[in-house]
């Protein structure tokens, strides 16, 4: 019979080479998919790597796709790590982008770039209360926060819905083109985030801010009493308890950090690239669960999140821009879910051995 | 998954079991070593050895769960290759573990023919079982639920369905772990009463005086040798307990050079009237009043449920009192708050050492800082500092002589015993002025539980007052000042060391008063 059985210890070259050799098999197993479609594998995959990466412009393009994915990212990471649940990354950066944007419409014109600190305390503090509402049904009436993150994010999308197609909302358009086509009121351009230019290469600034913010995450878990207490938290909440640990306050701190972390991520989109409340784009953009794939890929490493999320950046922005009559729709998808299912196997390879042997019950003294 | 090879060998036909040169590895290290193991027809053979000797590997391939990688097996003189429990029960083997899993909502004979192939006749099986446990002393009502049974009780159930099997063989892992003292007495009776009826029991046990009382032979396995089988009538505890641990064992606290001086002036733990719930709500402590000097121990014994567990953790403030009051060296607490009885002075031992008393998973060094980690210079401001943390690890591993790879090992990587020490190495750096310990010595091996029993005096002996909660009278009796006897949430009796009997203490963990 084979069975898995849990590894003694982890060994540190491990969590580099299973993602590693994950997306390989993923590449591999795409390529099979591609040959079955009748196209070339390998022109496929360097047609992808073209449009991803190998120009200022292409690449420019991909940090751009990666800026939402990295903070979406870093707030399932943040979570995760205490064995928190928040599957409501996007819920939380919907309700940071409708906050960041009240703030850029309200104060955009008065303060210029002034607004742009207002506009990331305000996303944060949006996505940070919104996932409180979770945070505290979860550490005081032990609710389960999978099922509610995933409801809020519902009802967040028809929240931010609602305010431009079915009311007078201060978000809404109300005049010009606005009058024939229910649409999100520009914001001042005062409050657009500005961008860093080298050469043909354009930083968002939301991404430098993104990548600031992920050491700051890797050092609040590395480096603090905070971080020390989630590690124990996570491990075994009763430890931390008798440890005279404040567990619930820090699993409502945690959620409503990383329900920040989302926020923050709504307002650098708002900022830095639409402008606008965009009901429709973001609640197609799936960024919230992009950004929980990116997190187990990551293997909860915020530092590692900025690198997945810009390599999945550029396979979403390769995908968007070679759709085509000669080009799979669907394949960047299938290569997206690819990834996560063999990364998914490997971590359980990085956890478990294989072995041949027969069942040990438990609870026989050795 | 042949049971029979069919060969015929030159194994004795009269051995129940002989199993020769079984050899099992586990990722590396060798759980069985060329070990010879036989059981006569009507002996009960004990399998005596500390934790991790390589006993419940060797009854697991003997009931079939583990394959060997070398060695053959003889039942009855022919050769049987095991390769699932279900082999095993055809050749007549039953297993009772340590833990078992009855469905609680079933009835006993439900219970016994769970998973049995033919149908179900309930007045035919109940009879079946009524009759059967007659015939071996095992008086169990057969239409009885499960739930409502004792653990003692659930065990003769289990024990019953191994014989319904028409096991002749009888493997017991750790049987007494669970049972008073009394149980397990009439344990024994049927257990001898059934090799006298032919049968055969293997006996698996770390305690020398059960596997005195109750074999006839015994069989010590030492890191996964077998170092020797004696006839019980021919040896003793002192022996054994040599072979089992290859030197020679400090016994009890007599044997240890000056006892703790007790300071009668100062109470370091008062409880006062007080009452607490178990988890489910129900009232578990009620109305308990206990004090402790410094320097004194205190043993708390009791048949595990009747409310210690929670007494200990509303000392700890680990769980809310619902009335009366606790006072560390003097002073009242609010009980509401762990941290605050932990600032009090107050180290605690839990009984789930693992999982509450430390985080598994978490390194060493991080464990040894679990309460300390909140003042410097363990961190200064919000800040960690790692080398700090290094620091008091390599001391208190080096001062508690912690055996671990590293200080970054994860803790759950440890033997019972190291974990334990390094449990008691951060509470006791902490000079507390009370320390509860519950059950401290339980699953360990002879010699883990001398080191944590010389850490106990040791404390005792810093001026510390110990509360001990214990369900092994023989490690109160050596340890403590004082015994009171747990039973029902209530203090059923305090009774001095030097006029401590086992016997009329067994009687009170019963509740007989």
């Amino acid at each position: 019979m084979i069975r898995l059985e849990r590894r003694a210890s982890f060994p540190k070259w491990l969590g580099w080479v299973i993602p590693i050799a994950s997306i390989a098999a993923a590449l591999v197993a795409g390529a099979l998919l591609i040959l079955v479609s009748g196209n070339d594998p390998l022109t496929t995959y360097s047609r992808i790597l073209d449009r991803a990466f190998a120009s200022g412009e292409a690449l420019s393009a991909t940090l751009i796709a990666a800026t939402p994915l990295l903070f979406t990212g870093l707030a399932a990471a943040a979570a995760f790590k205490m064995g928190v649940f928040n599957i409501g990354g996007q819920g939380q950066f919907v309700i940071g982008t409708v906050t960041a944007a009240w703030t850029g419409l309200m104060w955009g014109d008065s303060l210029g770039k002034a607004v742009i600190p207002l506009m990331i305390l305000a996303g944060v503090l949006g996505g940070a209360l919104w996932a409180a509402i979770a945070g505290v049904l979860r550490a005081w009436l032990n609710t389960n926060e999978i099922i509610t993150t995933l409801m809020l994010n519902y009802i967040a999308a028809n929240l931010a819905s609602w305010l431009i197609f079915n009311s007078r909302s201060y978000w809404r358009l109300l005049s010009g083109s606005g009058l024939q086509f229910p649409q999100g009121r520009r914001l001042p351009e005062g409050s657009d985030w500005p961008d860093l230019s080298l050469g043909s290469l354009v930083l968002p600034c939301g991404l430098l801010i993104g990548t600031a913010v992920a050491v700051g995450c890797w050092a609040l878990y590395r480096h603090t009493r905070f971080g020390f207490e989630v590690a124990i938290i996570s491990d075994s909440p009763e430890a931390a308890a008798y440890a005279g640990m404040r567990t619930k306050r820090k699993v409502l701190a945690v959620i409503a950090l990383s329900g920040g972390l989302a926020g923050l991520g709504g307002a650098a989109d708002v900022g830095n690239f639409r402008h606008v409340l965009d009901p429709k784009g973001l609640n197609q953009s799936g960024y919230g669960y992009a950004g929980i794939v990116i997190a187990a890929l990551a293997r909860l490493n915020p530092i590692a999140v900025v690198f997945v999320a810009v390599l999945m950046g550029g396979l979403s922005n390769a995908g968007r821009s070679l759709q085509g009559p000669d080009f799979p729709a669907g394949l960047v998808g299938t290569l997206q879910g690819m990834v996560l299912f063999f990364a998914l196997g490997g971590e359980v390879l990085a956890r478990y051995r294989i072995r041949r042997t027969v069942r040990i019950p438990e609870g026989v003294a050795v | 998954m042949s049971i029979e090879t069919g060969q015929i060998s030159d194994v004795d036909a009269s051995l129940a079991v002989a199993m020769t040169g079984i050899t099992k590895q586990f990722s590396g290290v060798l759980a069985n070593d060329d070990v010879s193991f036989d059981v006569r027809a009507g002996e009960v053979h004990a399998l005596l050895g500390e934790n991790g000797a390589g006993k419940s590997t060797l009854s697991n391939v003997l009931s079939g769960l583990y394959h060997p990688d070398a060695g053959t097996i003889h039942i009855a003189g022919r050769r049987v290759e095991l390769s699932s429990p279900r082999d095993a029960i055809a050749c007549g083997i039953g297993m009772v573990h340590q833990h078992f899993h009855p469905v609680p909502t079933f009835t006993v004979a439900e219970n016994i023919v769970l998973g049995e192939k033919r149908p179900f006749r309930r007045k035919e099986t109940e009879e079946r079982i009524r009759a059967l446990g007659e015939e071996f002393g095992l008086p169990v009502d057969p239409a009885a639920k499960v739930w409502q049974l004792s653990v003692g009780e659930q065990q003769r159930v289990e024990i019953l369905k191994a014989l319904e099997r028409q096991a002749t063989v009888l493997i017991l892992g750790e049987p007494t772990a669970v049972l008073t003292p009394q149980e397990s007495e009439t344990l024994f009776a049927t257990l001898r009463s059934m090799a006298r009826a032919g049968r055969s029991v293997v006996f698996i046990s770390h305690k020398l005086d059960e596997v005195m009382a109750v074999s006839d032979r015994v069989t010590v396995l030492r890191d996964g040798r077998n170092v020797g089988t004696v006839e019980t009538a021919t040896t003793s505890p002192r022996e054994l307990a040599h072979l089992m641990v290859g030197r020679e064992v400090v016994f009890s606290a007599d044997d240890h050079a000056n006892r703790p001086v007790i300071d009668r002036e100062r109470v370091v733990l008062r409880t006062v009237d007080l009452h607490a719930d178990d988890s489910r709500g129900r009232p578990a402590v009620r109305g308990v009043d206990l004090s402790v000097c410094a320097g004194e121990i205190v043993a708390v014994c009791g048949v595990s449920g009747n409310g210690q567990r929670e007494l200990a953790e509303t000392i700890c403030g680990t769980r809310a009192r619902t009335r009366g009051e606790v006072f560390i060296d003097g002073v009242a607490t609010t009980g509401r708050d762990p941290r605050e009885a932990i600032e009090m002075g107050v180290a605690h031992i839990p009984e789930d050492r693992l999982h509450t008393g430390l985080a598994a998973s978490a390194s060493v060094e991080h464990n040894l800082v679990l309460k300390s980690y909140r003042r410097p210079p363990m961190s200064k401001g919000p800040l960690l500092q790692h080398r700090a943390i290094r620091k008091n690890a390599h001391e208190l591993i080096d001062r508690f002589g912690v055996k671990t790879p590293g200080a970054d090992t994860s803790t759950r990587l440890l033997s019972g015993g190291n974990v334990q020490k390094v449990l008691l190495a951060r509470e006791l750096s902490g000079n507390p002025h009370v320390l509860v310990a519950a059950s401290p010595t339980r699953g360990l091996d002879v010699g883990a539980i001398e080191t944590v029993r010389g850490l106990l005096l040791d404390a005792a002996r810093r001026g510390m007052g110990v509360l001990l909660i214990t369900e092994d009278l023989e490690e109160a009796i050596s340890l403590s000042d004082r015994i009171v006897v747990m039973f029902a949430g209530t203090l059923a009796g305090s009774v001095d060391r030097d006029s401590a009997d086992i016997t009329e203490i067994g009687l009170l963990m019963g509740g007989n008063r």
